[in-house]
């Protein structure tokens, strides 16, 4: 998911480049990603580009490892067994999602004992989304319908992204992902089919949910500064209010169908355009939610940390017993 | 009891089994000590829920009152519920949670085995298809039991406590009461002496090479067969529950 990483100042770029990368280099590597040719790990690259990728990738990974904790907030209380199933599947794809980003980033030459250091460091970023809470199980369906769906929006662009293993991985990513947009969509089917309780909870739930996920997409472009680059080498391929309207264009009938009312007074349908026209996002709350001080930040933060730090002994016994072995092996 | 309520009574608490377990281990979804090991236990997880379905529908076709597998799941009492209570054990640290799957698994696969040969109809079915299952989660339990033991001097002390405090639970596995001697004796069910003696090896196997010590004979709980659990228990319950008794009748 998550691409806000791209709208994020590299702090290396302004120090100048360390490596020497000549004029003729980059101008071929411009050539190559023109060409739509795909750039693999072994091949050269400018380093503001590997960098670029390190951070959108492993920004990408560490979305998908706390996306689990929203969700699985509900897993010991789905109101059935066969939601409970579906609910545990879809966070274990985000385990595997995790696994299989952080393995693409390592052939960037990062190793993840890094990405994850610096992920309970509080030095790298993951998505806003999941820095807000779930207070009631039509929330596991607004996360699966919203966020889910905006993260296909800005993943299918991604299948196409210049750099091969990333595009790769987002192609099966996004299989799954589709799937679990349905389920998402499935629960508030139910909801919406269901007691008046049961259609208030799921109102509530989207008028939550809905303006976060616009801010998914990150800055508008207006204020996304960092984004030209990325265009120029086809790791992003569409801007980010493009994205956002595509979404909210996609989005709105679908509340409609399911009885929910837009928490927006200025939403309306241009007919000339055939887009919907909608109001100004809370860019003072994204910021807010950006620079850590969301509902749940340091929550999330805090459960990564402890597992990590609870697992040491473990991680410790693994390599120890590893080392024994070698040893009798070698005896 | 005659045959039929007999084997009601067994299915159900082979479903609850499952679930009970299943619900501990999801409780920690996403605090493993490594994101592998996070993927293992929701996939783990994922089998046992899916186990305890297959058997509480099995269940409501031979009780044949109509009842689902989410009314055995969420609208029994916590009297009505007859999992192990090794299975409702809060899941304390790596070691304790690792120790509790793997005395229940080693038990598990060969309960399965026999319930293969049985005569229930549909039991045998779902017993061929979870003992693939089990014996896979077994694997990967008994390679960490001995990674654990033979690991460092602190991981070693862990995982011999945790034996240690488990090993209370072991013995109502194994102690067969009317329910199970009329399983045994009516629909060819497992004899759970002999699944004892295959229990008992394969545990101090397993123990043995993870240098660790079998715990001495002692006094065992028991309860959890007759419905009468942890104190724990009833939070668990509360928060499964929670959902169906708070909206009674609601579809989701």
């Amino acid at each position: 998911m998550y691409t806000q990483g791209l709208d994020q100042k590299d702090k290396h770029a302004a120090s100048g480049q360390a490596i020497a990368e000549s004029a003729e280099q980059l101008a071929a590597f411009q050539e190559r990603i023109d060409a739509e040719e795909k750039i693999e790990a072994k091949d050269w690259m400018p380093e503001a580009y590997r960098r670029t990728l390190i951070r959108q990738i492993s920004q990408h990974a560490h979305s998908e490892i706390i996306g689990m904790q929203p969700e699985g907030n509900w897993l010991t209380r789905a109101p059935s067994l066969k939601r409970k199933v579906i609910l545990l599947a879809k966070i274990q794809d985000e385990a595997g999602h995790g696994l299989y980003l952080y393995a693409a980033a390592e052939t960037l030459g990062v190793s993840r004992d890094q990405m994850v250091g610096d992920l309970l460091s509080g030095k790298a970023k993951y998505s806003s989304i999941f820095n807000y809470p779930t207070l009631t199980w039509a929330d596991i369906g607004a996360i699966g319908w919203l966020v889910d769906g905006a993260a296909i929006m800005n993943q299918i662009p991604l299948c196409r992204c210049s750099f091969g293993p990333y595009a790769r991985a987002m192609v099966r990513v996004c299989k799954e992902e589709s799937f679990h947009q349905r389920q998402g969509f499935d629960i508030l089917v139910t909801l919406s089919r269901g007691n008046d309780a049961q259609k208030a909870m799921m109102q509530d739930a989207f008028d939550r949910w809905w303006w976060p996920s616009l801010m998914m997409f990150g800055p508008s472009d207006t204020d996304s500064k960092h984004s030209a680059q990325s265009m120029a080498w086809k790791i992003k391929r569409i801007s980010n209010d493009e994205l956002r309207q595509k979404f909210v264009d996609a989005t709105v009938p679908q509340a409609e169908f399911l009885g929910l009312k837009v928490p927006d007074e200025d939403l309306r349908l241009n007919a000339k355009t055939g887009h919907y026209e909608f109001g100004e996002i809370d860019w003072q709350e994204f910021l807010d939610v950006i620079a850590g001080n969301g509902p749940c930040n340091k929550q999330r933060l805090a459960k990564r940390q402890k597992a990590h730090a609870d697992g040491a002994w473990v991680r410790e016994a693994a390599q120890a017993y590893a080392s024994k072995q070698a040893a009798r092996a070698a005896a | 009891m005659n045959a039929e309520q007999a084997l009601i009574a067994y299915v159900l608490r082979l479903a609850d089994n499952a679930l009970i377990l299943g619900q501990r281990m999801i409780e920690v979804v996403a605090a493993g000590p490594e994101l592998e090991e996070e993927l293992a236990n929701a996939n783990f997880a994922l089998d046992f829920i899916g186990q305890a379905r297959m058997l509480y529908t099995c269940a409501g076709e031979l009780e044949g009152q109509g009842r689902s597998e989410d009314d055995f799941a969420f609208m029994r009492d916590e009297r009505e519920f007859q999992n192990l209570l090794l299975l409702e054990q809060p899941n304390g640290h790596f070691g304790d949670a690792l120790v509790r799957q793997f005395l229940f698994e080693s038990f598990y696969v060969h309960l399965l085995d026999g319930l293969t040969r049985c005569s229930a109809p549909g039991l045998a079915e779902i017993a061929a298809r979870a003992i693939k299952e089990v014996k896979y989660h077994l694997r990967h339990h008994s390679q960490w039991l001995i990674r654990l033991g033979d690991g460092t001097e602190l991981s070693h002390a862990r995982v011999q406590a945790s034996l240690d405090d488990a090993w209370q639970y072991t013995g109502e596995m194994f102690v067969a009461d009317a329910v199970d001697t009329v399983v045994h004796e009516s629909f060819a069910g497992p004899d759970l002496e002999a699944v004892a003696v295959l229990w008992r090896r394969d545990v101090a196997a397993v123990v043995e090479q993870a240098t660790l010590a079998l715990p001495g004979d002692q006094a065992m709980a028991s309860g959890g067969k007759d419905g009468r659990h942890s104190e724990h228990f009833g939070f668990l319950l509360a928060e499964m529950q929670t959902m169906q008794r708070s909206f009674p009748g609601a579809t989701w």
